[in-house]
């Protein structure tokens, strides 16, 4: 416990440092705050942000729906919904047709060319397309989240299900298994570690991508809220709503993590 | 009556530059009940017979029967046990062993019976809910002969299944497979390259020849079990084995030698 605690004291001194010189900086008004405020300035719009905005009044609300009022919750939730949504889209359709493509020499000789067309646009090359077919709105950012996460998906499930070791086929039809029992109980677990790192990479890239596109089509969400902040010139809160997409994006990456070690609990350490 | 039948069997293995003959009119009779071993140095088709008759890689030419029925793939009927273990690493112990029984769609207070007594029989009990990379090389083993008894298959079939195992370890393997031989009454056919190991289990021993592979000895043995491996009997046998499978394991060398001078 006490090795933790110096580690943790060693690890955070520097960036202490740093914020005490920015404070101390900003406080002796060597830098305009609309070029860099200072960082109290920061967490306070922070905490009010995050805070409810009006008083608790038990006649039109709940005591949770009142906790969860501020203007920061609800775009991280609105920025949330869009990432899990794209995401399941985009990764939706990735898994069965790298599935496909995996097992199926033919499918993969159909679907590859075109796939190696696409692969390399970056989706927000797809944001005025998206416009034209999509409008404003969210189904604009979710076609693009989807399509920021389909691609990473798509190839680490078709090269997991090619790598799947021989032996393993040659166990499951010794035991008699169909084709549908082979893919469902060997081929598709034999696969999770290859997919699951491929969903691990399109879920960054499906927050990153969400980012931008509530910079363009939505107005709401914390992309859309750091760009409003600008036109007014809070970079305090520019700079508090950045500190929030940086901890939103934490705990989807720790929480998609976790998941992977849960489902792969079979797999770490393991040795051939 | 003859349980496995292979007739005039040959497999020939083309690559873009040569042909290579595995096997060269094998021709073997195994009695239903009957624990034969195929001996011989690497390279002598063992593998190969052991793999046609598991169905995964069938003869050019020649027929192998089993009950009759002419090998034309793998079925549950002949249960493999293999070097590797292959687990599936994603499976519990329990989820391994019950693995071919929910192929089958049996009932599963019929599958969990069947788990729980073959837990019970290999000593497994307290690895149930573990998963492969949690267990010894031993351990592992003795699962992958428990999920292949879970399917009641007549047949086993082994491919140097104690091959990666320690000494102590795999002594102790070997007398619990013959623990279970004698008591379930399987035909095993068993590849070895351990002269002492077939000597040890088997009830006759097959010694093949480097390619091509052929039988170049049919061997019954005859000294009772348990059989000790410092009686005079067997070590009368193991110089006998020994001396068969050195010529070929000599052409073996001289042949990797002749490759490399080549390259």
């Amino acid at each position: 416990m006490t090795t933790k605690l110096k580690a943790f004291c060693e690890g955070s001194a520097v960036p202490l440092l740093l914020i005490v010189v920015w404070e101390a900086v900003a406080r002796a008004g060597w830098i305009s705050p609309i070029v860099m405020p200072a960082p109290s300035a920061v967490v306070v719009k922070w905490w009010e942000a995050l805070m409810p905005a009006a008083a608790y009044d038990p006649a039109s609300q709940s005591r949770l729906a009142w906790a969860f009022s501020g203007e920061m919750v609800h775009d991280a939730f609105a920025s949330l919904y869009r990432v899990v949504v794209g995401f399941l889209v985009g990764a939706g359709l990735a898994l069965p047709v790298g599935l496909l493509m995996g097992a199926n020499k033919r499918t993969y000789a159909l679907l590859n060319p075109l796939v190696q067309v696409l692969r390399p646009i970056p989706p927000i090359a797809f944001i005025p397309l998206s416009i034209l077919w999509f409008g404003l709105g969210n189904p604009p950012s979710v076609f693009l989240i989807a399509l920021g996460a389909f691609f990473p998906v798509l190839m680490n499930t078709i090269a997991g299900v090619r790598q799947v070791d021989g032996i393993y086929l040659r166990a499951a039809y010794n035991l008699g298994v169909n084709q549908w029992t082979l893919f469902t109980r060997v081929i598709l677990p034999a696969a999770t570690p290859y997919i699951l790192a491929g969903v691990r990479i399109g879920i960054g890239t499906a927050f990153i991508v969400v980012i931008v596109s509530e910079m363009i089509a939505v107005n709401n969400g914390l992309g859309f809220r750091i760009l409003e902040a600008r036109e007014f010139m809070w970079s305090d809160k520019i700079i508090a709503g950045m500190l929030a997409i940086g901890l939103l994006g934490l705990a989807i990456d720790t929480a998609v993590s976790r998941l992977n070690n849960h489902l792969l609990r079979w797999h770490r350490g393991l040795e051939h | 009556m003859a349980q496995i039948v292979a007739s005039n069997v040959q497999k020939v293995f083309k690559t873009a530059d040569r042909e290579v003959v595995a096997l060269k009119d094998i021709d073997l009779e195994i009695a239903r009940g009957e624990f034969v071993c195929l001996l011989g140095p690497s390279g002598c088709g063992k593998s190969t017979l052991l793999n046609a008759v598991a169905g995964f890689s069938l003869p050019t030419g020649g027929v192998i029967t089993v009950d009759g029925k002419p090998v034309q793939g793998p079925g549950p009927d002949r249960g493999m046990v293999f070097q590797e273990y292959a687990l599936f690493p994603w499976m519990t112990v329990a989820e391994n062993i019950a693995f071919g029984l929910q192929v089958q769609k049996k009932p599963k207070a019929e599958i969990a019976a069947t788990v729980s007594q073959l837990l019970e029989m290999l000593n497994l009990k307290d690895f149930r809910d573990r998963f492969p990379k949690d267990l010894s090389g031993g351990m592992r083993q003795r699962v992958a002969i428990a999920r292949v008894l879970a399917l009641d298959s007549p047949i086993m079939l082994m491919d140097e299944p104690f091959g990666a195992l320690d000494a102590l370890t795999r002594r102790n393997l070997q007398d619990e497979l013959l623990r279970l031989w004698e008591r379930l009454g399987k035909t095993i056919l068993f590849v070895t390259h351990s002269i002492e190991e077939s000597i040890y289990l088997a009830d006759r021993i097959v010694v093949m020849t480097y390619r091509p592979g052929t039988i170049k000895r049919d061997q019954r043995v005859d000294i009772p079990r348990p059989r000790d491996p410092s009686g005079h009997a067997f070590n009368e046998l193991k110089r006998e084995l020994g001396r068969l499978v050195m010529e070929e394991q000599q052409r073996h060398a001289d042949d990797e030698m002749k490759l490399a001078a080549v390259d």
